[in-house]
């Protein structure tokens, strides 16, 4: 006769609840360090601001880089945003005969959001991609401990230098975008609308108040300590190899872009609570 | 010089290190011999302050370094400096740069005697010619050559060298072993991980073995050949009777 099959434990709801809770502490404990060690790294990046030795030529290489060669694609972005807003204004405002209007409904939006986000976006995707895969490749090449064997802080190095770059580059780059975009409404307005030039100037001049520039330049140097910081954090945390590399900067592209928006979002309504 | 004592390091749930004891004398050159995965890297990384062991005591020039943070471990790293597995030439830099990279960044002397320490350190390796390539333009051999240069160019007192023959063709390893000797006859104190036993007997005052991250012999290379304990022996000879390839199958994951 056969020896009686010893028969596995059974699991009970109970089992399943109390694994799931332990998944759910142990993703909760995962997301809580992960803020953790992103804010260490923002204040170890921000503290390199105030001691030596201060990255100069890094700087300003980092300046040029993230600056200058991003002046194409916000032109572009620019150019297509602020003729795309002419073309939509101007449907909406025919019918109450206010298509001349148009250059107000330009100048508030881009200066307030579209400018500042969609200029954010695009660097993001070109800044803050760059800035993670070419740490998270110092990273598995062996160079950032290469770097620390050589007496060199990285992230000093590293991170503080692009954060500097990005917040005062963006706000730049930023003012080319509206600029562009503005001018891109002007070139649909005159050349599709026929409206007058001097009305175009005039009303998208006089629909900026001096707080919408104030707001329109504090959004954007935000948004570069967020693009500098989530491609360093995403960069730093490297980890599989060449795999590894292409992970950080998928995870820069999409947490930079969330926070972009979000932080939009929660800066507009503070600037709304303080009128 | 360097002197390790009771050193024991995990990473995550893994044990690295088991009680790793053993010292280096100045201008002796020790050599870190085992097994792909036995923790030998790992113990450049903790000598270097770039791991902190769990527990153990780590002195580097009478300096106790496991206590110490950041910014006080780079000042004790400025009298070292480390030949990588793969190099870890700064990709964005030329030869040139790279080799003077430490001198630069630290600004304690002047341009000209930092260009003329990075010239006599390429002729010491010589890669003279290659002053403004790029790393991506050198082989192998050379990349190990002016991660050498780099090191030398520094001025530290202790090399550590991970891997140096790694990878490397018969003759280029040859070239490296000679780099390494010539610089043993200088005085500097050297650490050399490696599990070529060709290069552990060319370039070793004293050889320390590791397994599954324990010393288990630590003497010079005559003792080492003339051991019996069959972990060496398997070892050194690993095509003799003594290799339980059994045992050697189940041995766990490489935690290098």
């Amino acid at each position: 006769m056969a020896a009686p099959r010893e028969q596995p434990p059974r699991s009970t709801p109970g089992d399943s609840v109390v694994t799931g809770s332990f998944a759910l502490r142990s993703t909760l404990i995962g997301y809580v360090l992960v803020v953790q060690e992103f804010t260490t790294l923002c204040g170890q990046a921000v503290a390199g601001l105030v001691r030596p030795p201060w990255y100069v030529r890094e700087t300003l290489y980092q300046i040029d880089r993230i600056g200058v060669g991003s002046v194409f694609i916000v032109v572009l972005t620019g150019m297509f945003t602020g003729m795309v807003l002419a073309l939509q204004g101007a449907v909406q405002l025919q019918p109450y005969g206010a298509t001349m209007y148009v250059s107000r409904l330009i100048s508030t939006s881009v200066v307030l959001e579209l400018g500042p986000v969609l200029a954010a976006l695009m660097i993001a995707g070109r800044v803050g991609s760059g800035i993670a895969s070419e740490i998270a490749s110092m990273k598995v090449t062996e160079q950032i401990d290469a770097l620390r064997a050589e007496g060199t802080d990285p992230i000093q190095k590293l991170a503080t230098t692009r954060l500097v770059a990005c917040v005062l580059m963006i706000p730049v780059l930023t003012i080319i975008t509206n600029g562009i975009a503005i001018f891109g409404g002007w070139l649909i307005a005159r050349l599709s609308l026929g409206i007058d030039s001097y009305f175009y100037w005039t009303w998208a001049f006089e629909a900026i108040e001096q707080r919408d520039i104030v707001l329109g330049l504090v959004k954007p140097a935000v948004f570069g300590f967020i693009i500098a910081m989530v491609g360093c954090y995403a960069g730093f945390q490297t980890k599989g190899g060449t795999v590894g590399v292409g992970r950080s900067t998928t995870q820069s592209m999409v947490s930079s872009s969330i926070l972009i928006l979000a932080t939009d979002f929660l800066l507009t309504k503070l600037f709304m609570a303080f009128p | 010089m360097i002197a390790l004592s009771g050193v024991w390091l995990a990473l995550g749930e893994r044990p690295v290190l088991r009680d790793v004891s053993f010292d280096v004398q100045a201008g002796q050159t020790k050599v870190i011999l085992g097994n792909s995965g036995s923790g030998k890297t790992t113990i450049l990384r903790v000598i270097l302050g770039l791991n902190r062991p769990d527990r153990g005591s780590i002195r580097v020039d009478g300096q106790e370094i496991t206590e110490l943070d950041e910014r006080h471990l780079i000042r004790v790293r400025q009298n070292m400096a480390m030949v990588f597995q793969g190099s870890a030439l700064f990709d964005s830099l030329t030869v040139h740069e790279n080799v003077g990279y430490r001198l630069w960044e630290h600004g304690r002397l002047p341009d000209e005697a930092i260009e003329q320490t990075v010239r006599e350190s390429l002729q010491f390796v010589g890669l003279a010619d290659c002053v403004d390539k790029m790393p991506a333009e050198l082989s192998g051999g050379m990349r190990k050559r002016v991660g050498i240069a780099r090191a030398l160019a520094s001025g530290a007192k202790i090399l550590l060298y991970d891997e140096p023959t790694g990878g490397l063709d018969p003759i280029n390893a040859c070239m490296i072993n000679r780099l390494i000797t010539k610089l043993r006859t200088k005085g500097i104190t050297q650490v050399v991980v490696t599990h070529d036993l060709d290069t552990a007997y060319r370039v070793a005052d004293r050889i320390v073995m590791i397994q599954r991250g324990r010393v288990i012999f630590d003497g010079t290379p005559d003792r080492l050949k003339q051991s019996d304990d069959p972990a060496i022996r398997g070892f050194i000879e690993p095509g003799s009777l003594t290799t339980d390839w059994e045992a050697f199958a189940k041995a766990p994951n490489p935690v290098d």
